[in-house]
């Protein structure tokens, strides 16, 4: 078996991870250990970004990055961590340069500044992005060619955390799966940052990577730290539905209403966000929570398109139009079928962030020494609604802090060096399962039957009798989880990965589905159809933390 | 292949067949095999593979992680003889498709070869 040993271990590697890598290098961490699942900057949700960073630049109009933080605050719908949502707006305009000087390639002006876009719930133009739809990739690839040349750092893909070690109350390593060899790993480490990413992919409809499905979450609660804000999934409200489209993330439709406006109709041709509240007369300006309540809404009426959606139509911009914001895009629909300019296509909600996470403070640090958490895993700065264009800068500010802390933490510390019965159970466990187990069901059929859960049930409109339901199904297959069936074999046994994923998922979706049954009010991207107003008096956050017995508890507090 | 029975075509739902390389260090003796599934218009073959570990074959391996965005670029296979990406080949429903690990590459198990680069291997 391999037993590793570093200053600051790394878990997830997107934009968060890598960030915190390079904080952590910067910071003096002679030894940082960064890995992932997947493979190294290629998976998680940064790669995946299709356009909006958001930054007080002040290139488009004179901006502050408090007039962005008032902005984050309203979206947040008055439940944002302030201090977090403060460093967050505060530091993304340094980041976002720095990006800049590392040649990410910003789009500009022709005048040479850097161009930003208005998103709805920013006061003016502060989004920048990187053309066409390729904001992700860019930042993925500037800071995998950053990592890459610090010696400090060093990747390894294909490996998975599945238990973190506890000693004395403090975070002092992992045991993990090195998925290519089906073997386990041991890794001493000063301090541990999580930088997992969501758990959109727990719900059917997602826009996530395959490797979100919510196990940093698991893994921090398991180590007694708290979540936060667990019932605040982001639905993203129009994510593609139908035609069929192959080779674009689902939530590409964003950036063609950033630049070009776009209408929404119901499944009759009628316009309805006016019916609830909005107003798009000056431009596409309705907030995430509110759309995807409207479109959920006028399909459970009956009014939605023939699967199950609303049309989102460009016919009445000009093709010259279309080509100039979209260029090599237009083609790529082309091929998919799509002609904006002559046909509207089906757009639905589509779970696509977490707001909630990991609690932690502002050098993102948990209740448990030597563990910190970052980006979308980190809980708390975005409340009850994020703000488009919120998501990369929270990614590069919240890894900068978290690698700079962690790095501070393991400057203190001694490698530490448990006796081996602490990592038994979980090393076993992997043996195990690699000499396979039958069973009745496969790990990956009960995670597809918990997405229908979720979607139904915990979705964007909820209700107690779902929520019990959803909660009784997602006990069900906790209790099932021994009798799970895993194929024997070692070396890249995917089956193997599943049934650790489902494992952690079914405690990620636990934890929002007890949250959003004790929230008895609708705020933000929570949507109680029993309690279809918002209560002052649940204007305070929930922490999930997890007892003794492995039960879940929560606490409501300002 | 199947042109000369459109009517069973239209009383049955049309099916994909896929015929996989299965094979691993653990159990070395590559081999094909077939796996059929309802075709959906518009379906990838990563859909297909998806489907199939998850109803049929959990320890039917492939690598993917961003599932449709076609930006991990981890998905990448030889489809009929031809390298291409699971994620943005669709499946077809005339013709069994063969589908081959990634040429010149150490094979892991199935269709994942060793593509990580060196410096991001544990050994």
């Amino acid at each position: 078996m391999t037993d590793l040993a570093t200053d600051v271990l790394i878990v997830g590697a997107g934009g968060s991870g890598m960030y915190a890598a390079i904080a952590a290098a910067r910071a003096g961490a002679e030894r940082v250990l960064l890995a992932d699942k997947s493979l190294v900057g290629r998976g998680g949700a940064t790669i995946m970004a299709q356009m909006t960073v958001a930054a007080a630049l002040g290139e488009e109009c004179p901006d502050d990055w408090l007039a962005h933080l008032e902005d984050t605050l309203a979206a947040g719908r008055g439940l944002c961590d302030e201090d977090l949502a403060a460093l967050l707006c505060r530091d993304a305009p340094a980041r976002i340069r720095e990006m800049e000087e590392w040649r990410v390639g910003w789009a500009r002006r022709a005048d040479g500044r850097i161009a930003q876009v208005a998103a709805p719930g920013h006061s003016r133009p502060r989004c920048c992005y990187v053309d066409f739809l390729n904001t992700g990739p860019a930042v993925a690839a500037t800071l995998r060619r950053q990592i890459g040349h610090i010696g400090a750092i060093r990747r390894v893909s294909n490996l998975a955390v599945t238990d973190l070690i506890v000693q004395g109350g403090e975070a002092v390593g992992v045991v993990a799966l090195d998925i290519a060899a089906g073997e386990p790993v041991t890794i001493f480490a000063k301090a541990i940052v999580i930088a997992t990413g969501g758990l959109s992919r727990i719900y059917r409809r997602n826009s996530a990577s395959a490797n979100m499905g919510g196990d940093g979450y698991a893994l921090a609660l398991a180590a007694g730290a708290a979540l936060v804000d667990m019932e605040f999934v982001q639905f993203f409200p129009i994510g593609h539905l139908a035609p069929r489209l192959v080779g674009m993330d689902p939530i590409m439709w964003d950036p063609f209403r950033y630049k070009l406006g776009g209408r929404l109709f119901d499944g009759a041709g009628r316009e309805f966000l006016a019916d609830y509240g909005s107003d798009e007369s000056t431009g596409y300006t309705t907030p995430r929570d509110v759309a995807t309540y409207a479109i959920q809404k006028e399909v459970a009426a009956g009014r939605g398109s023939p699967h199950g959606g609303v049309y989102l139509s460009f016919t009445h911009v000009p093709r010259h139009a279309l080509e100039a914001a979209f260029g090599p895009v237009i083609e790529r629909l082309a091929k998919n079928g799509i002609d904006l300019g002559t046909a509207a296509v089906e757009v639905a909600p589509i779970a696509h962030y977490h707001m909630g996470g990991i609690a932690v403070d502002t050098h993102m640090a948990t209740s448990v020494p030597g563990l910190f958490a970052a980006g979308e895993a980190a809980g708390g700065a975005n409340g009850a609604n994020r703000l488009s264009g919120n998501a990369i800068p929270e990614a590069l500010v919240f890894g900068e802090q978290a690698g700079r802390a962690a790095a501070r933490h393991a400057a203190r510390r001694l490698t530490p060096d448990w006796p081996g019965r602490m990592a038994a159970v979980a090393v076993e466990q992997i043996h195990s399962l690699a000499a396979g187990r039958h069973g009745d069901v496969a790990a990956g059929e009960l995670l597809d039957r918990l997405r229908e859960v979720m979607w139904r049930d915990v979705g964007p409109l909820r209700t107690a009798d779902g929520l019990a339901r959803a909660i009784a199904m997602i006990e069900e297959m906790r209790d099932a989880l021994p009798q799970v069936a895993v194929p024997a074999g070692r070396q890249f046994n995917s089956g193997l990965a599943d049934w650790f994923e489902l494992r952690g998922s079914i405690v990620a979706a636990a934890t929002v589905a007890h949250a959003a049954t004790a929230r008895r009010e609708s705020r933000g991207s929570h949507q109680r159809e029993d309690f279809p107003n918002t209560d002052s008096d649940w204007a305070r956050s929930q922490r999930v933390s997890m007892t003794a017995d492995g039960a879940l508890a929560l606490e409501a507090r300002p | 292949m199947t042109k000369h029975a459109p009517s069973k075509q239209i009383a049955s739902k049309p099916i994909a067949r896929l015929c996989v390389y299965r094979g691993s260090a653990d159990a070395p003796s590559p081999r094909y095999q077939e796996f059929a599934l309802p075709f959906e218009p518009g379906a990838t073959v990563l859909d297909a593979l998806i489907r199939i570990r998850a109803q049929q074959d959990p320890s039917l391996a492939i690598r993917y992680s961003c599932i449709n965005a076609n930006v991990c670029k981890e998905c990448l296979i030889a489809i009929d003889g031809v390298v291409g990406y699971a994620c943005t080949t669709r499946l077809r429903s005339d013709a069994p498709m063969t589908l081959d690990p990634l040429p010149g590459k150490t094979v892991l198990r199935d269709l994942v070869t060793e593509t990580r680069p060196p410096r991001e291997r544990l050994k």
